[in-house]
């Protein structure tokens, strides 16, 4: 099989999952073709500082809605574990981590309470997140006495604004996010052929030399070129640390743990999940409990991005994050999506958001877009579905 | 007698499968007409073309209906002219009530565009009493067996002026008693003038009642017969269907039985949401290594309840009794621990119970045994498509490939992931309930290949079954449960179909037999 053939064939083999890829790179392409400045390395930088607190919520969110499930709770919680954390570090003066860890026991219990309803009584998250949205969101005011509290400043407010810069030094870029970034692809790279080593042990079937090399160095390509507009502008951003590091741990879990696969069978088919041994509620109680656990992450990502706590922070993030996984390819009834799409589908919603205002779109205007590319994409993956199944 | 109906050379595609190749059907009127057909033949597309679910334009060939050619664009087209279909899945709203379902979507208005309902629940009423059926038109459809609500799908179609009226498998999940109520029910509605079609796999069913039977294989009319010639029999049903002789409906096996496995003792369940309520009374029985038990019962005698209150108290609540293996007292609280004992439940409903119907074979495959797969809770994903595909190839999965998705795979062949999901749990037990439900005849044959060499590999088969001739074709040894007891144990050497039936329907109070043999 040649290079070109090999190429069309990962593609449509993959249309589900490479067809918000290609819409992704569309919308890219068309927003750096609008307004030049797009793609520069400021602009870069803020879409990742803007948007990072919606991605790591919806990769939370991803393992509930897979598990048949919804959290219309996670933006209340924001508010909670960012005000719990205000309250600690400004009007208590203890130190920043100790801000963070209150966050996210907060953030835990938060997730306890919710799983135990929704696992072990029965109700149905869209219900018991639905109270936990108005109960939260009444506590954050609670906590703040309905007032903002500011400044965090310190180590805090690096959490999410700081910047991993200048040092290995460097000529008009930053040299150490160069080699972060290097270090990344060269893992990918090395990951990759592990699998394909893997793969070959076992007598299946693999991409060419030609295919895999094109592959990563495609993959490579695009990664370098973004680290090096990072380097750029500010170096390497502390949150896209955080970020990337729970992209990978979650996919991990989603995709070869056990506790991953159960989360899918759950969806799937409850019942048939039960009767193979899978303990459903337990499954139930940890999702919600991790969601809770991702949501105080980012409420102190977001707080930190404010560097304030606001009595109406986070107020529908919950939306944004339920939109991004259904964007990437989530079911609406559970049982299919990933971390990658879902982490696509906020990237689509936040380069929509992003371009737009750089366009000076009106809002009004840039909700009733953004409503209708939610509306269009799970269109797009019904169609799909529908013209899969009629291919049989 | 006219031909009402003649469907000439019909030819349905989809994108790359050629489901029907020019079939042929020819319906006289005032007829019960069958149609024979392993799954994937084509019966139902067929249908689906009669009805207007495909509707005219997507296939070729022609309709002749009432001497008129049809050219139908929807499901409401045939049904304006008479042709109503009841499928195998029953379309009915569980919480609407019995006449709000038969007139669901046809609904009678007075003038001022509002429903009367004294006169639709008057109207409900004649229906289902032409129906047989005795019930206040404002129950709640929900709490009406199966049966029932079958019966009701007919006086909904009764409803609807019906002249050709299409079944689907309509007894797959009736009882005997139902069964017959129901076959007797089509015979008046021919007498009183409307045809039918019926498609079915039971090939009794349709020597009892069907006065024709067209054969379809591979979307191609094989023939028609006529039921009342003598050379119409079973088997030349089967050739046609399979395009072979099929010689043995069950494969022979020479019984290798070992030491006693499993031993359930005096085992009581109560209904999990009517307190009080007994499903099992004290039942006991018990299987050895390499032998086949069957356990023959009527629909709700507790045959499902039984397994799966055993597996892990899947059912029940106040559950009591004893449970050996290999003469340990054993606890099997919950699936896992039932996993862990080497107890395997494969569900009468794959589909609800039994696959994941979004994921693909290879995960199903691994579903219940992923311990196996996954030392420190991280599954080897190269070793599961290994371990799927060694199932692919042992138990002949048909599917180009084991990413295929099970929801797309034949009632044969999902049931075949079933099975490869629990061998692969290692189970020394295994409960089969239903095993061939739904299955065409040549995949049946195989699905009992596979038990005979479960138990060639010394392990225990319980297998649950409404079909006594299955039961008594493969089983060494067999139960009878009627009410939730066990009423009777019958060496199959000693079975007979009156035997078994007569103990599945000994009541509560009736004593039961004294037994003769304790092998």
């Amino acid at each position: 099989m040649n290079v070109i053939a090999g190429a069309r064939d990962l593609v449509t083999r993959h249309l589900r999952e490479s067809g918000i890829f290609f819409a992704f790179a569309l919308i890219v392409i068309l927003f750096s073709v609008l307004n030049p400045n797009f793609l520069s390395p400021g602009n870069l930088t803020n879409i990742i500082l803007q948007y990072s607190y919606i991605l790591i919520l919806a990769i939370g969110m991803l393992m509930i809605i897979v598990a048949g499930h919804i959290d219309l709770s996670v933006g209340s919680v924001v508010a909670l574990t960012g005000a719990v954390s205000a309250v600690v570090v400004i009007r208590m003066g203890m130190p920043w981590y100790m801000g963070v860890i209150a966050a996210l026991v907060v953030g835990l219990l938060v997730g306890m309470w919710q799983g135990f309803w929704v696992a072990y009584v029965g109700i149905p998250g869209f219900i018991v997140s639905l109270a936990g949205m108005l109960l939260f969101r009444g506590m954050t005011y609670l906590v703040l006495d309905n007032v903002s509290l500011s400044p965090f400043g310190g180590t805090y407010y690096q959490v999410a604004n700081g910047f991993s810069n200048g040092l290995l030094g460097g000529e008009g870029f930053d040299v150490f996010t160069v080699l972060i970034f290097a270090i990344a692809v060269v893992g990918y790279a090395v990951s990759q052929w592990r699998s394909r080593q893997g793969k070959i042990a076992y007598r299946q079937s693999v991409e060419s030399i030609p295919m895999f090399a094109l592959k990563i160095v495609l993959v490579g390509a695009v990664v370098m070129w973004f680290g090096y507009q990072l380097a750029q502008s500010r170096g390497l951003p502390l949150v896209l640390i955080i970020l990337a590091v729970l992209i990978i741990v979650y996919t991990l879990v989603t995709q070869k743990s056990v506790f991953g696969r159960h989360i899918y069978a759950v969806g799937g088919n409850r019942h048939a999940a039960e009767l193979s041994g899978v303990k459903v509620r337990r499954i139930n109680f940890w999702i919600f409990v991790n969601m809770g656990f991702l949501a105080s992450v980012a409420g102190v990502v977001y707080s930190s991005r404010m560097n304030a706590a606001q009595p109406a922070a986070g107020n529908m993030f919950e939306l944004d994050a339920i939109a991004a996984c259904f964007i990437g390819g989530a079911s609406t009834t559970g049982g299919v999506g990933r971390v990658g799409g879902a982490m696509i589908g906020g990237l689509i919603m936040a380069v929509m958001s992003n371009g737009m205002q750089l366009m000076g779109v009106p809002q009004s205007i840039q909700q009733v877009v953004k409503g209708l590319v939610l509306l269009l994409a799970v269109a797009f993956d019904i169609w799909n579905k529908r013209r899969a199944a009629a291919a049989r | 007698m006219s031909t009402i109906l003649e469907m000439r050379s019909i030819t349905k595609e989809f994108p790359g499968v050629k489901a029907l190749a020019g079939v042929d059907l020819e319906v006289t009127e005032r007829e019960i007409h069958a149609i024979c057909g392993e799954n994937g033949a084509g019966k139902s597309t067929l249908m689906k073309v009669l009805s207007g679910v495909y509707p005219h334009g997507t296939y070729t060939g022609d309709i002749v209906f009432e001497d008129e050619t049809m050219d139908f664009g929807s499901i409401n087209d045939s049904e304006d002219r008479g042709i109503v279909i009841i499928h195998q899945e029953l379309a009915l709203v569980p919480y609407l009530s019995v006449a709000e379902n038969i007139f669901l979507g046809n609904e009678t208005r007075n003038r001022f565009g509002m429903i009367d309902w004294d006169s639709a629940n008057h109207r409900a009423a004649e229906l289902l009493a032409r129906v047989g059926l005795h019930e206040n038109p404002t129950t709640p459809v929900a709490q009406l067996g199966v049966g029932k609500q079958q019966l009701i799908e007919i006086a909904k179609a009764l409803s609807k002026k019906v002249k050709l009226l299409i079944l689907d498998e309509p007894t797959a999940a009736l009882n005997d008693t139902d069964s017959a109520h129901l076959l007797g029910l089509l015979r008046n509605l021919r007498d009183e003038g409307i045809t039918c079609i019926i498609i079915s796999h039971k090939l009794n069913e349709i020597a009892d009642i069907a006065d024709r039977t067209t054969i379809i294989r591979d979307g191609q009319t094989i023939e028609t017969i006529d039921m009342a010639d003598p050379s119409s029999t079973q088997d030349r049903i089967i050739r046609g269907m399979v395009g072979r002789d099929l010689e043995n409906r069950y494969p022979d096996r020479t019984p290798d039985i070992g030491d006693e496995v499993l031993r359930v003792e005096d085992w009581h369940v109560d209904h999990p949401t009517q307190a009080g309520r007994n499903i099992i009374t004290g039942a006991s029985f018990h299987v050895r290594a390499g032998e086949v038990v069957g356990i023959a019962g009527l629909m709700g005698a507790g045959r499902t309840e039984l397994a799966m209150s055993i597996f892990g108290r899947s059912y029940g609540r106040n559950i009591r009794g004893r449970i050996f293996k290999n003469g340990k007292q054993i606890q099997v609280r919950d699936v896992a621990e039932a996993i862990g004992h080497h107890l395997a439940y494969a569900t009468e409903d794959r589909k609800q119970y039994g696959l994941n119907l979004l994921a693909d074979i290879r995960h199903n495959v691994s579903s219940a045994g992923l311990g196996k797969l996954s030392p420190g809770g991280w599954i080897n994903g190269n070793e599961e498509l290994k371990v799927a595909e060694e199932y692919r190839a042992s138990l002949n999965i048909k599917t180009p490939n084991v990413l295929a998705n099970v929801g797309k795979l034949s009632g044969g062949n999902q049931q075949k992931v079933v099975l490869s999901k629990w061998l692969y749990t290692d189970p020394d037990v295994l409960i089969l309930d239903e095993p061939t439900r739904g299955i065409d005849v040549g995949a049946k044959y195989e699905i009992y290949t596979i038990i005979n060499k479960m138990v060639a590999a010394g392990k225990a088969v319980i297998v649950i079954s409404s079909e006594l001739p299955e039961l008594m074709g493969i089983s060494d040894r067999v139960y009878t449960l009627a009410f939730g007891r066990i009423t009777g144990e019958v060496p199959v050497a000693e079975a007979t179909q009156e035997r078994l039936m007569e103990l599945m329907t000994l009541e509560r109070d009736q004593p039961l037999p004294t037994k003769e043999t304790n092998s």
